[in-house]
């Protein structure tokens, strides 16, 4: 079975893994336009050649980055999602609803 | 030798059919009225409606491979229109209605044959959707309905009831529900489109789609330039990466589709099986195979290679239903790179650029719709641009608005 590297728990079977789709820029919720929402919720980056995406090691629920060939399946390198992503983005609802 | 045979043999009638099916290719010519770019079932599909019912015969299929070698020969042949969506039912009820009458259309023998299919409930919650299924189904015209243990196990006395741990508690029966030999619809309507005047060239592959402005002009191919006033792309798989080229972004991921087939045996399996708890679905071909399909490839990959995982997975799950077939060889195995949408609904119609008409978002559900989209697809192209009613649901707007077509409870194992 092909085998992936985890950053948490090392060399791990494949079957072990979700993956989670690409990493894409998330616009500004509180600014940007709903069409591009819609293009961050709906699109990636279709091309062929080593893309950036989020991986799950389910059994212990760890969520990392993986560089990865989309042809040839060859995984160049897996990192912790701390390499790209330092501030906690806030998700909680404006109160204007009443 | 007999003589009477020799006679016949020299006679000037002998052989009938002097011109071939699809003649041979030849040179490209600078400018066609349309050009469609991918020769599997729904490209060489348009072009026969183009030209038989809308007398648009300028027209060139241009192929990078050969002719219905890609999805169209990689699908696991099922038609059926036991969708969830009224608007998914009503369009893959007309298909199914044009599938009916097609060997006639063509006077080519594509091998229909409406089995039936069934479809197998292991949860309650399964139950209420298929009851939801049934009735949409019913109201569109389809024939489904929803039958319990006993008469599943008159119509497929060989089938497992009691899988695992995920005992069968009713089924979804599609009367409507068939097969056809895939590879024979799209040499049917290669021949009757290339008979009244259509190209067909084959090793011939688009690198580079051109515009004046944001209307489209021509495209470049391996085999040199060719002007056109418009373009329709149906290249299932590679969709997304040929709408780059003509300068827009469409929603899809690729994913591969793995399927494969038994050793031929004697009849037992008149309809087409399938369960969508054990992903997995089991017909019998009029040769005799056994052919068993499934889920996609867990994640994304330009690629037909198999995995021995699903292999794995697939055949568990096909010998929970049919126990016996543990005893059974495998003959062949194959995948397909499949453009899924997130809603599991096509893209069809218009595109950012004018002219240029897009027939994607295929995923696993493409060769079932292969007629209507062929149908649609001309009438959208000999329209000028006027897309029909049946497909306007389909739009790559809707991905823009939220408005997709959400078939999540009909799809990829499910069929």
């Amino acid at each position: 079975m092909k085998r992936m590297q985890c950053p948490l728990n090392g060399l791990r079977n494949i079957s072990e893994f979700v993956y989670g789709g690409q990493v894409t820029t998330m616009p500004n919720p509180a600014t940007c336009t709903d069409k591009q929402w819609a293009h961050y919720v709906f699109y990636e980056d279709n091309d062929i050649g080593v893309m950036r995406e989020w991986w799950l090691h389910a059994p212990s629920g760890y969520w990392f980055i993986a560089e990865r060939h989309n042809a040839s399946d060859e995984i160049v390198r897996t990192y912790d999602a701390s390499e790209c992503f330092s501030s906690r983005v806030d998700f909680s609802a404006s109160e204007t609803a009443s | 030798m007999p003589f009477a045979l020799l006679k016949f043999g020299l006679n000037d009638d002998y052989p009938y059919e002097r011109e071939p099916d699809i003649p041979a290719p030849r040179d490209l010519k600078s400018h066609y009225d349309v050009v469609i770019i991918g020769g599997g079932g729904h490209g060489v599909a348009t072009a026969y409606y183009l030209a038989k019912y809308h007398g648009v015969t300028n027209v060139a299929i241009l192929e990078k491979a050969y002719l219905g070698g890609g999805n169209t020969a990689r699908n696991t042949a099922v038609i059926r229109s036991n969708y969830l969506t009224p608007e998914g039912v009503k369009f893959y009820s007309a298909s199914v209605k044009r599938y009916e009458q097609l060997s006639n259309e063509f006077d080519f023998n594509i091998m229909y044959s409406q089995r039936g299919q069934l479809t197998l409930a292991h949860t309650d919650a399964t139950v209420r959707a298929f009851r939801q299924r049934a009735e949409v189904n019913k109201h569109f015209g389809g024939r489904t309905e929803l039958i319990d243990r006993q008469a599943i196990a008159e119509l497929v006395p060989t089938l497992n009831l009691d899988p695992a741990d995920l005992p069968v508690l009713a089924g979804l029966w599609h009367r409507d529900g068939a097969t056809a030999r895939h590879d024979a619809v799209a040499w049917g309507y290669a021949k009757g489109a290339t008979q009244r005047g259509v190209e067909l060239h084959q090793l011939t592959e688009v690198t580079d789609i051109l515009k004046e402005g944001n209307k489209v002009t021509g495209v470049v191919t391996n085999r040199g330039r060719i002007q056109c006033n418009s373009v329709v792309q149906a290249v299932a798989g590679h969709s997304a990466l040929l709408a780059r080229k003509a300068g827009f972004e469409l929603p899809l991921v690729a994913y591969p589709l793995q399927a494969m087939v038994t050793q031929p045996v004697k009849p037992f399996l008149n309809p087409l099986v399938s369960s969508s708890a054990l992903h997995c679905y089991v017909q019998q071909t009029s040769r005799g195979e056994i052919v068993i399909g499934g889920g996609s490839d867990p994640y994304p990959l330009y690629s037909s290679r198999s995995s021995l995982e699903l292999k794995e997975s697939l055949i568990a799950h096909a010998i929970e239903m049919f126990p016996f077939m543990s005893e059974m060889r495998l003959l062949r195995q194959w995948a397909g790179i499949t453009d899924m949408t997130t809603d599991y609904s096509p893209i069809m119609g218009l595109s950012p650029v004018e002219n240029y008409y897009i027939d994607a978002g295929w995923g696993t559900w493409g060769f079932k719709a292969t007629p209507i989209c062929g149908w649609t697809m001309a009438e959208l192209v000999a329209s000028g641009g006027r897309v029909p009613e049946l497909i306007q649901p389909f739009a790559l707007e809707r991905f823009s608005h939220f408005r997709q077509v959400n078939e999540m409870g009909a799809t990829a194992a499910s069929h």
